[in-house]
């Protein structure tokens, strides 16, 4: 990946987003590229809900890297407040200022207001660079895991979502010139409140079917051998139909595959399975219910129905 | 905006997303004026010569929820399949969809039976109960006997004055901080920016330092409250108790439980406590039935404690550990709960009988399990309770693995 790539025009077409989206090595399922490109078109922030590891936060950094802009990141957490996220005066530099103004013996003090609260001494937080860029390019703003923040800064964010815009007491109201592609996630572990909803287009992020993830398997771990990533795939997928409190996403998936070449494994057995489980499933409850017997169930199914699938 | 939305059905089109979004609407979709005018734009944006594209464009736009993506899906299937049906198809979509409760509603009269007050148990049992409760009560004053008198024996008028004291009945929970600041002159953090404004209005000659302090907040508090058969006078009385607390202060989520789960929080935050407990008993099918503690756990333990827990949250489990399946699978969920919440309180009413001992299997599967076991079968004790809880900021949060 490099960092000079050129900025690109909006994808046309909802089968353009598509390929955007493949070329950024993003496998995407046409609903997304639907949400996505509706998003980009209609200048309207994409909210995007599902479970951890989905996929979410990689549609921002592929929609930055393909439409060449660049990324900012604010992850957010509980108590974040506006000098985090928007804006801080840089103290230190200002009370210099004021030293300086008074060793030359000028001490007009609407003058010194107006000096200090100038936007040198502004330090620009994720927000108001997102609307502000250094370059001028307006660049993919992503809200990560929103649903950790409390309600207070929920409700800020509702200025920033319908106007690209934020409010500086001391300066003024500072409107984006070009507003950036905004990409909100959330894990669900809280309900966002429906105002900050109304203001983005709405998709629920799903585990892919097995041909997806395959897909992507071969793009993100291409050293695995075909047959082990159809096992991966095929025990992975079963595993998201049992009764686990953490189902593995694909970011498990593609962890599991990727600790399987690391131990040299060409295809699944028990043993390899129950030395890697933990790459997969990240609680010991859900690890301890896999007993020996279990596995070998689940892998001869398995094995049976990719036998299956490879003959067809 | 121009008004030539051009599809394929031409002006037509308009018209049938407007139609379809007024189906969704009775459907009980949040869905307003703004967002027929976003999806018409967004149908122009994307195009509609594909059924899917077409499909997820509305989707995007309609749909705010996971939970509404089947309503969204039957409504789509139904109308955009022929609009005609739409009248036919919205009388059947209505009873179904009109309230918040997909389930059949439960006979009314159960309901009214499950949370009339006065509803006495037969008589001679009530005469049994009286002989220890009568001797005491002779030496108290009328408020004072109210407290300690079990709401099992209680009368109706009784149960009214009880529920009343209940109503007062403050929750004290001690507030956590939280990361948040705000202007405070006896704070710890220096607060620059009010110090630089305040050394500016004085031309910047002096520097007095402003502080600021950490904003406190009250942990949520999440309660699960049996309402089996064994339960039923008590769970009554408790989801008074629930309601009063409910609207008292915010993050309670309150949960009811029998064979099955249910999420009573939305409708206790209605203000009438007789409307609340009416709106209860409607969406709850199981009350005063069997009880299946484990499973319950598990589906609370699955599907609400990483949304609930996760900011140091009391649970509060209102129980008396009866269990139809002998404790089966009981150990396992509330370890599991223990270890997501930052304190574990179990309220039992059989807990005011001096001899008694988690013989039930349900009962001994929990006990390892609680940071607390209180009694829970008078006001007295929902009055010890509210100071218990008022007390856990300092409480050592108990040791674990």
């Amino acid at each position: 990946m490099n960092d000079e790539t050129v900025r690109t025009e909006l994808p046309e077409s909802i089968d353009a987003t598509v390929d955007l989206l493949n070329s950024g090595a993003y496998v995407a399922d046409r609903r997304l590229a639907t949400a996505l490109f509706l998003s980009l078109r209609m200048g309207r922030p994409l909210f995007l809900e599902g479970e951890a590891g989905v996929g979410k936060t990689e549609i921002a950094k592929v929609a930055a890297r393909t439409l060449g802009r660049p990324l900012v990141r604010l992850q957010c957490y509980e108590g974040l407040d506006i000098t985090a996220a928007v804006y801080e005066w840089n103290y230190q530099r200002q009370m210099v200022e004021i030293r300086l103004a008074e060793a030359s013996g000028e001490v007009d003090r609407e003058r010194l207001g107006r000096d200090i609260f100038d936007r040198r001494f502004l330090t620009k937080r994720a927000l108001l660079q997102a609307l502000e860029p250094e370059d001028g390019v307006a660049p993919v703003l992503l809200i990560d895991e929103l649903d950790r923040t409390d309600e207070p800064f929920e409700a800020y964010l509702l200025e920033v979502l319908s106007d690209f815009q934020v409010t500086i007491p001391e300066i003024g109201t500072i409107v984006a010139r070009e507003p950036p592609i905004v990409v909100v996630t959330s894990n669900r572990t809280r309900e966002i409140h429906d105002a900050v909803k109304r203001r983005c287009l709405y998709h629920w992020v799903d585990y892919p079917d097995a041909e997806r993830e395959l897909e992507i398997l071969r793009l993100k771990a291409p050293d695995a051998p075909a047959e082990l990533s159809r096992q991966v795939v095929a025990f992975v997928q079963e595993l998201r139909q049992m009764d686990l409190y953490k189902l593995p996403g694909i970011a498990e998936t593609i962890d599991w595959t990727n600790a399987l070449i690391a131990v040299d494994s060409l295809s699944l057995d028990p043993a390899v399975i129950n030395d890697t489980l933990g790459a997969l499933l990240k609680y010991q409850d859900d690890i301890a219910r896999f007993d020996s017997q279990q596995v070998n169930d689940l892998l001869q199914r398995i094995n049976a129905g990719v036998a299956a699938s490879s003959n067809a | 905006m121009p008004d030539d939305y051009t599809g394929a059905g031409g002006g037509r089109l308009a018209e049938n997303v407007m139609h379809f979004a007024r189906v969704l609407r009775t459907a009980g979709l949040p869905i307003g004026p703004d967002k027929v005018v976003d999806a018409l734009r967004a149908l122009q944006v994307a195009g509609v010569r594909r059924r899917d594209d077409f499909y997820w464009t509305l989707h995007a736009v309609f749909v705010d929820r996971r939970e509404q993506r089947h309503l969204f899906d039957q409504a789509f299937q139904v109308f955009w399949r022929d609009p005609q049906l739409l009248d036919r198809m919205l009388q059947l979509l209505l009873p179904q969809a009109g309230g918040n409760a997909p389930e059949p509603e439960p006979p009314p009269a159960r309901l009214a039976e499950a949370l009339a007050a006065g509803q006495a148990p037969p008589a001679a049992e009530e005469d049994e109960e009286d002989e220890t409760e009568v001797e005491a009560s002779l030496t108290w004053s009328a408020e004072e006997r109210l407290q300690t008198v079990d709401f099992e024996s209680m009368t109706a008028a009784e149960q009214a004055d009880a529920r009343r004291a209940i109503a007062r009945l403050k929750m004290p929970v001690k507030p956590l901080a939280t990361r948040r600041t705000r202007p405070d002159p006896r704070g710890r953090q220096p607060d620059l920016r009010a110090t630089m404004r305040q050394s500016l209005r004085q031309g910047g000659a002096t520097i007095d330092l402003r502080h600021r302090a950490r904003v406190q907040r009250t942990p949520p508090l999440v309660v699960l409250c049996d309402i089996s058969g064994s339960m039923a006078q008590y769970s009554r009385m408790f989801l008074h108790f629930l309601h009063a607390v409910t609207n008292d202060r915010d993050r309670v989520h309150a949960f009811v439980f029998g064979t099955r789960l249910t999420n009573i929080t939305r409708h206790l935050r209605v203000r009438d406590v007789d409307e609340a407990l009416e709106r209860t008993g409607r969406v709850v099918t199981d009350w005063a039935g069997g009880t299946r503690i484990g499973a319950c756990l598990h589906e609370f333990n699955f599907r609400w404690a990483r949304r609930l827990l996760g900011q140091g949250a009391t649970v509060l489990l209102v129980t008396d550990g009866l269990d139809r399946e002998a404790g089966e699978g009981v150990a396992e969920e509330m370890a599991r709960l223990q270890r997501s919440a930052r304190r574990l309180i179990w309220l039992n009413p059989l807990l005011r009988w001096s001899g008694f001992e988690a013989k039930a299997g349900g009962a001994r599967a929990m006990l390892p399990w609680v940071d607390e076991f209180r009694p829970v079968h008078n006001i007295r004790s929902l009055v010890e309770l509210a100071d218990a809880l008022g007390g856990q900021a300092r409480a050592p949060r108990r040791q674990t693995a």
